[in-house]
């Protein structure tokens, strides 16, 4: 059997090379043929997992909270210290000093992150904006959304914060975060479907130990961007899909 | 019985207000309340969980930080330690009887602190369901628009005023 891995689209495109080091590791580790697939969209990837063809998965919470909930996939990790938070970003010369300061009628640019785009929108509750009374404008990545800003085709923009900070020096000079969330406790999560449920407890083991010392999985953490993983289980699921729950409308 | 509030604790005013708050259960506590409000931080959410009583389970950073309270004077307590007693008790009457139906109650709400200072939230609830049972309820809270307090503030000052006469 092959297994199918994939990876949420939003990942930071540096780290492509770095999934199909995992895969490679993985499958030396593992003893077992896994075909990486890194889909170009959200809802191409949701095509995918409704049609059962993911087996393992990198997933932002949003998705998680479907694998889980609906596929009967088991969270086994959590990327040691990344929670994923959001920038509300406007240009550098907005008159907008804060989320209170943008007005209805408000250009709005997102990517398709789910998450990112519920964050966002909540945290222009603040000042009684929402989709009834804003235009939002859809890109593709959060290169194209800085773009986007930066040609006065919107009035402002959600970025995941880790693609806002892997934004190139002379783009983030001309664009200006209004709010960043602190929120800490939505990350992503690996999970692992019902298809090799048998490979859980060897999967966690082996994803937790490559950060120890002398471990040959600490060069692939460095490729994929990552210090370590967080065991994650399953109550810790439970509570942060609850939390995405209480977010969702 | 719940822990009064305490003099010492307050922040500097002059318009303190002392009562005595009655709670679902029959418990009473004596509440000292001054006019301060203290605005919700940026980008945060609230987040805490009780159990099915309503004790509280946990409470993350922002929780404890805007209460005002140490986290292990939170923990064990329950949750109505935040009550404000300008807010009307058919809000929470509402709450408890929509989680308890297994649905997710949304409400603006006034917090009280333990310097008797209040902070204003949107607060979402919902009942953590494991193997078809009710092991707590998880609540987050969010910023408010300043629209919406005010609007709430005249909505729940008038429904309070019905409930004392």
């Amino acid at each position: 059997m092959t297994l199918e891995l994939t990876v949420s689209p939003d990942f930071s495109p540096e780290h492509i090379a770095g999934w199909y080091v995992f895969n490679t590791w993985l499958q030396r580790k593992l003893g077992v043929r896994i075909h990486l697939e890194l889909y170009e969209d959200f809802s191409a990837q949701r095509q995918a997992i409704a049609a059962d063809k993911v087996d393992l998965i990198y997933a932002n919470p949003y998705d998680a909270a479907m694998l889980v909930r609906e596929k009967g996939f088991v969270a086994i990790a959590a990327p040691q210290g990344k929670a994923d938070e959001v920038v509300i970003a406007v240009p550098v010369d907005s008159p907008a000093q804060s989320v209170e300061d943008l007005q209805p009628g408000l250009r709005l640019a997102v990517t398709r992150d789910p998450d990112v785009n519920l964050i966002g929108m909540i945290l222009l509750e603040a000042a009684d904006l929402t989709r009834d009374n804003t235009q939002t404008q859809q890109v593709s990545t959060y290169v194209v959304l800085a773009r986007t800003l930066l040609q006065g085709k919107a009035d402002c923009g959600f970025f995941l914060k880790e693609a806002f900070d892997d934004l190139s020096a002379p783009i983030r000079r001309q664009l200006r975060p209004v709010m960043t969330s602190q929120i800490s406790l939505v990350h992503h999560v690996l999970l692992v479907g019902p298809r090799c449920a048998e490979l859980r407890e060897t999967l966690q083991t082996l994803v937790l130990g490559m950060a120890e010392p002398g471990s040959d999985g600490r060069a692939t953490l460095q490729a994929l961007g990552l210090s370590g993983w967080d065991r994650q289980d399953q109550e810790d699921t439970e509570f942060m899909i609850d939390l995405m729950d209480t977010l969702m409308v | 019985m719940m822990t009064d509030m305490n003099e010492a604790d307050l922040v500097p005013s002059t318009t303190l207000r002392e009562l005595r708050l009655g709670y679902f259960d029959g418990r009473t506590r004596r509440v000292l309340v001054v006019d301060e409000e203290v605005p919700y931080p940026d980008g945060k959410l609230i987040v805490s969980r009780t159990d099915p009583d309503g004790i509280i389970t946990h409470a993350n950073q922002a929780f404890v930080d805007m209460s005002g309270y140490e986290r292990d004077e939170l923990i064990g307590e329950n949750h109505c330690i935040l009550r404000h007693p300008d807010m009307p008790a058919a809000a929470f009457r509402d709450l408890w009887d929509t989680v308890s139906r297994g649905s997710k109650w949304q409400g603006y709400v006034k917090n009280l602190r333990k310097d008797g200072a209040h902070y204003w939230v949107f607060a979402t609830a919902i009942p953590n369901v494991r193997d078809g049972r009710v092991v707590g309820y998880t609540s987050v809270r969010r910023k408010p628009s300043r629209a919406k307090v005010n609007e709430y503030t005249a909505l729940y000052a008038q429904m309070r005023a019905e409930e004392l006469k």
